[in-house]
């Protein structure tokens, strides 16, 4: 019993990283651009939060927790929009090839966050901010030390990991019962009929991909200071992960109620190696547990390949994903 | 009735440009170079306040200084080429194979096991033959998945390539902990018969491999500009709807062109284990899957411009390791550096095929113009 509370328990904090990279994209494509940079913008997020965090502790003479928590959201939401930004600068206005541009930004995320991360570990193989994972892993003040394992399965995380499912519920709301919701989806689907009916096709773009990487860069924050307790080390772990909340989105066919479970079902695949052994008493030498790492990959190629040949019309993604708007080019 | 539509006019419009004559696009791309390389002038002496003019010395230095360090250049070089030759076709037809990592690892594990395997067995030249391919049809296996699946579903690509490159990781991991035992790492295959290893040519293994990338970027040249086939890839790029106007069978050039395109990658794979690290590991990649897209797609697919965007990006990243050195800096600073970079060619795109009208230049002049 105990392991499978501490499976699941990883697995929803897993899983709660590529929900808010996969609900940040899902904004973004929802307005037609296809952002292959979220685990760059994924970087930028979580080592903007880790930063700013680190650096709060450090100097302040006595640091709040609470404090700490604001600095590192707003400084990862900001640093995350910024790589939004050059990507929306670059896609919308300038019209160039979103995957390629993409590809760049995740290069440039990846290089930012680990340049600037070295001066910050000043030769150690990694620094912490503890202060920082304390207040964002912070449980419910009713769960005591050694909680009931029912409990522990539902309120057994930091407040990030609901936040991520009120935000879901909302995009959910937002999406597809306003305006506003109506609005981003007709420039997705045809950009040119939505610049028709009087919709300013260019601002929905630049403000659904900017708070999309902002959305997105909370998962590298959660990442940082509470999935990988406030460590930060030179990685390309977060890389992995980003790749993975793109496969998400996918998976849950662009609704971000779907986000949910998805991500937590490819949170119990990705732990699958470690734990599912020692529930069923096996024991699995070194390299069977590399290739049973495969598992959550096969699975979304399986899901991927299920959905196409279906073929229903509500899982197809934004009509014109990937394409830039000119007004004048038929 | 006139004035008040000039005074609504907003401060610039764009215009589609015709007919871009090819060297303007030289001009562009070679300003957006340069105005990068200003912006990463900046950044260096702003963050580290060194002299970026040193920084940008030590780099030129540290991949050309000397001939061994130029051999390693073009040796990297090669390496990045070859995948972006092989990346060109499927690309050209519009179809965003960002598996390249996968294949390129997959094909590189099949070289090594046949050479771990049967290795001492047979004499070297049925040895090559064998491990080329192996890992030839296990590159072309690997990308044919994918296509397959395109071809008659629609499937994504973009994602069912990103994600065989984590099944190919796996396999890779595991078999290299098979392999290794008890050892922490695999080191360098057949260490002592050193059957496999390419022969050393004008003094280099890895000779070899530059060769053949020089051999392959004419090959791809021609194949893309003046066969039937890449006259298909590219009419199927521009549209599908076209292609099978015109009689083409679309589903057969995807999945034919998918095919060469992984053959091709694996082709890399066995190149980097037998050339360059007669070795696999998860790392054998090494990103460059990923790299020759870029590659691949600034040079709108031409395999001499590849060549030439390949040695930039190359330059940089041998570049930023020299720095990395000398002003102990860390090498992440490629990353960013090449990343401005793309930014900036990328971006310049847009100078070559738009142009922005300014308020209050008359529609007349407009015209001419």
């Amino acid at each position: 019993m105990s392991v499978f509370v501490s499976w699941i328990l990883r697995a929803v904090a897993f899983g709660t990283i590529i929900m808010y990279g996969a609900m940040g994209e899902t904004i973004t494509e929802k307005s037609g651009n296809l952002n292959l940079g979220v685990p760059g913008i994924m970087y930028l997020g979580g080592f903007a939060g880790f930063a700013s965090a680190y650096y709060y502790e450090k100097n302040a003479a006595s640091p709040s927790g609470v404090v700490c928590v604001i600095i590192a959201l707003v400084c990862c939401i900001l640093a995350s929009m910024a790589g939004g930004l050059i990507f929306s600068f670059i896609t919308i206005t300038l019209r160039a090839n979103q995957n390629v541009t993409g590809l760049a930004l995740t290069t440039f995320g990846m290089g930012v966050a680990n340049f600037f991360g070295v001066f910050i570990l000043n030769g150690a193989s990694y620094t912490a901010a503890p202060l920082a994972n304390k207040a964002f892993s912070a449980r419910l003040p009713f769960m005591t030390k050694n909680p009931a394992p029912v409990l522990e399965m539902f309120f057994g995380y930091g407040f990030l990991v609901y936040a991520a499912i009120v935000l879901s519920v909302v995009l959910h709301r937002v999406l597809n019962k306003t305006k506003v919701g109506l609005n981003l989806r007709a420039v997705g689907e045809n950009p040119a009929t939505a610049d028709a009916a009087g919709i300013n096709v260019t601002k929905y773009k630049y403000l659904a991909t900017c708070i999309g990487a902002g959305i997105s860069g909370i998962g590298g924050l959660y990442y940082v200071l509470d999935y990988n307790q406030g460590i930060w080390a030179t990685t390309d772990q977060i890389e992995a992960l980003g790749w993975l909340a793109l496969a998400l989105v996918i998976f849950t066919t662009w609704r971000p109620l779907n986000g949910i479970w998805g991500a937590y079902l490819f949170g119990v695949l990705y732990w699958l190696y470690q734990f599912l052994p020692t529930i069923l008493g096996l024991h699995v030498p070194g390299y069977m547990t590399d290739l049973i790492q495969m598992i959550p990959y096969v699975v979304t190629i399986i899901v991927l390949i299920a959905v196409s040949l279906r073929k229903k019309r509500e899982s197809q993604p934004p009509a014109s994903l990937g394409v830039a708007y000119f007004r004048e080019e038929r | 009735m006139n004035k008040q539509i000039t005074a609504q006019e907003p401060l610039f419009r764009m215009v589609k440009r015709d007919n871009v004559k090819k060297g303007t696009k030289v001009l562009t791309v070679a300003a957006a170079i340069l105005a990068a390389l200003v912006v990463d002038a900046v950044f260096i002496f702003l963050v580290t306040g060194l002299n970026p003019f040193s920084v940008y010395g030590v780099m030129l230095r540290g991949t050309f200084g000397n001939k061994m360090r130029l051999s390693w250049a073009v040796r990297d070089l090669a390496s990045l080429l070859l995948v972006g030759i092989a990346l060109a076709p499927v690309f050209k037809m519009k179809f965003w194979n960002i598996g390249a990592e996968g294949q390129i690892l997959i094909g590189g594990l099949a070289a090594a096991l046949v050479m771990v395997f049967v290795g001492d067995k047979v004499p070297s030249g049925v040895l090559f033959l064998v491990m080329f391919l192996a890992s030839v049809l296990s590159g072309a296996l690997w990308a044919f998945l994918p296509g397959f699946f395109k071809a008659y579903w629609k499937t994504n690509e973009t994602l069912f390539t990103l994600m065989m490159n984590y099944v190919s990781i796996s396999i890779v991991a595991c078999v290299t902990n098979i392999l290794r035992g008890r050892a922490s790492s695999l080191g360098k295959l057949n260490m002592k018969t050193k059957a496999g290893w390419f022969p050393e040519f004008l003094g280099q293994r890895y000779n070899i491999n530059i060769l053949i990338a020089l051999i392959l970027t004419f090959a791809m040249f021609f194949y893309l500009k003046y066969t039937k086939h890449g006259y298909e890839i590219s009419v199927v790029g521009e549209s599908e709807n076209t292609a099978r106007y015109a009689g083409i069978n679309v589903k057969k050039v995807i999945i034919r062109t998918m095919v060469l395109s992984g053959a091709l990658c694996g082709l890399c794979g066995f190149l980097i284990v037998s050339g360059r690290d007669q070795s696999i590991s998860v790392s054998t990649a090494g990103g460059r899957g990923f790299t020759a897209i870029i590659v691949a797609w600034l040079a709108k697919f031409n395999t001499f411009t590849m060549v030439l965007i390949s040695f930039l990006l190359i330059f940089l990243e041998r570049g930023a390791g020299e720095i990395s050195s000398a002003f102990g800096l860390n090498d992440y600073v490629a990353d960013i550096i090449s990343g401005v970079i793309l930014f900036f060619i990328l971006g310049s795109d847009f100078f070559v095929n738009y142009k922005l009208i300014f308020r209050g230049k008359k529609a007349k002049e407009v015209q001419e113009s």
